[in-house]
């Protein structure tokens, strides 16, 4: 018999399609994890929806549930209960041990051209904040590319949503 | 169809046909920011227009990929704007800057609405869309005083009033400093947008009811 806390253990297992040192459950995609008998439902809240990971996370869930012995049901919620908060103090870690800047947090209002081009940003290799913006945009929608001065080479920046 | 059918279809076709504009700039942009900058706003527009589509199927019983893809030109929502094959740099700067600009009205009206999943799916999209704007926004002060951009966005004026309903016109006249003028509706096709279906559907229609 499955358990809310077998089945979230069985999700943090789970490796991000294209950050794979991070897991599902640290990413924050999981909202809530429901026990009903032979059944678990599960409320996903997508990252960027222009991300092409969203299926194979969906069905990476789906089979997760299903070795558990459980039939699965995935809930995809899309409103604005996702944000770069929701990664957890351990996946910002493992982030930025693996070359990626964790997203600085969110403030009052959207994240402005003057937030990206000021000293708030530092290089995950060296730790300085002598960086700059390279680009907006990255390799995929969730990352900007920015320079490090110090250690002169370039980086992926999470972006802040 | 009902109202919020058409709602949804409007917005979603014009993220799917902008996007699908904007990639034809991959691999050609005049620099290599550039090339990535559009390749990685294009994705995310077609996200959107996926986000939107999903919510428009629940509705009419069908799924995504089919009112993306099996409609007819003819059946689409899409304003004018999207539609247009822009091979100049001045012009589709204009384009991207007017559409962000229009998005940016129609958004916040969304996030307003009554209904609720709609307005939750528009609060997502306009966090994302953040990034879109400062892109748009930096290219628009950059080229504000060349002649050829400022002729790009006169000419694209007309188009871009045409992707608001008329009450939302006037909010979209203010930010650009603009007059509202007759605009290019919804609903009158380019000959663009069939030349653009012929290219996007071609896979999908060489074998139908593949999966993919």
């Amino acid at each position: 018999m499955v358990t809310a806390e077998t089945v979230w253990a069985a999700l943090d297992e789970i490796p991000d399609p294209e950050i794979p040192i991070i897991s599902l459950v640290e990413l924050g995609v999981i909202r809530d994890v429901a026990v009903d008998g032979g059944r678990v439902r599960i409320e996903f809240t997508p990252t960027f929806l222009g991300c092409p990971a969203l299926e194979a996370m969906k069905s990476a869930l789906e089979a997760t549930v299903a070795a558990l012995g459980a039939e699965p049901e995935i809930a995809v919620i899309q409103d604005d209960s996702w944000s770069t908060d929701r990664i957890t103090a351990a996946g910002r870690e493992k982030l930025r041990t693996a070359g990626f800047a964790p997203p600085p947090p969110r403030s009052a209002g959207p994240t402005t051209l003057v937030q990206l081009q000021s000293k708030a940003f530092r290089c995950p290799y060296c730790n300085s904040n002598e960086t700059r913006l390279e680009n907006i945009f990255g390799p995929t929608p969730c990352r900007s590319i920015r320079w490090c001065e110090s250690c002169r080479q370039p980086f992926e920046q999470f972006k802040t949503i | 169809m009902n109202e919020r059918a058409q709602l949804l279809l409007s917005i979603a076709d014009d993220e799917l046909i902008l996007g699908w504009r904007d990639s034809e700039w991959t691999g050609i942009a005049p620099t290599l920011e550039e090339d990535v900058a559009f390749s990685s706003i294009a994705q995310n527009e077609i996200g959107h227009a996926r986000a939107l589509y999903e919510l428009a199927a629940q509705e009419l019983g069908t799924d995504s990929d089919a009112l993306a893809f099996d409609r007819d030109p003819g059946e689409y929502r899409c304003a004018p704007l999207v539609e247009l094959h822009l091979l100049d740099w001045a012009h589709t700067i204009a384009r991207r800057y007017l559409y962000e600009e229009a998005d940016r009205v129609r958004i916040n009206a969304l996030m307003h609405s009554d209904d609720a999943e709609l307005a939750g799916l528009a609060a997502k999209i306009d966090r994302e869309e953040t990034y879109h704007r400062m892109h748009a926004e930096l290219w628009a002060a950059r080229l504000a005083a060349e002649p050829r951009f400022r002729s790009a966005v006169e000419e694209l004026w007309p188009f871009a009033l045409g992707v608001l309903e008329q009450e939302l016109r006037p909010d979209l006249a203010q930010r650009v400093g603009l007059d509202v003028v007759a605009a290019h509706e919804r609903g009158e096709h380019t000959p663009e947008l069939a030349e653009l279906w012929n290219v996007m559907t071609e896979v999908r229609r060489s074998i139908p009811g593949a999966q993919w």
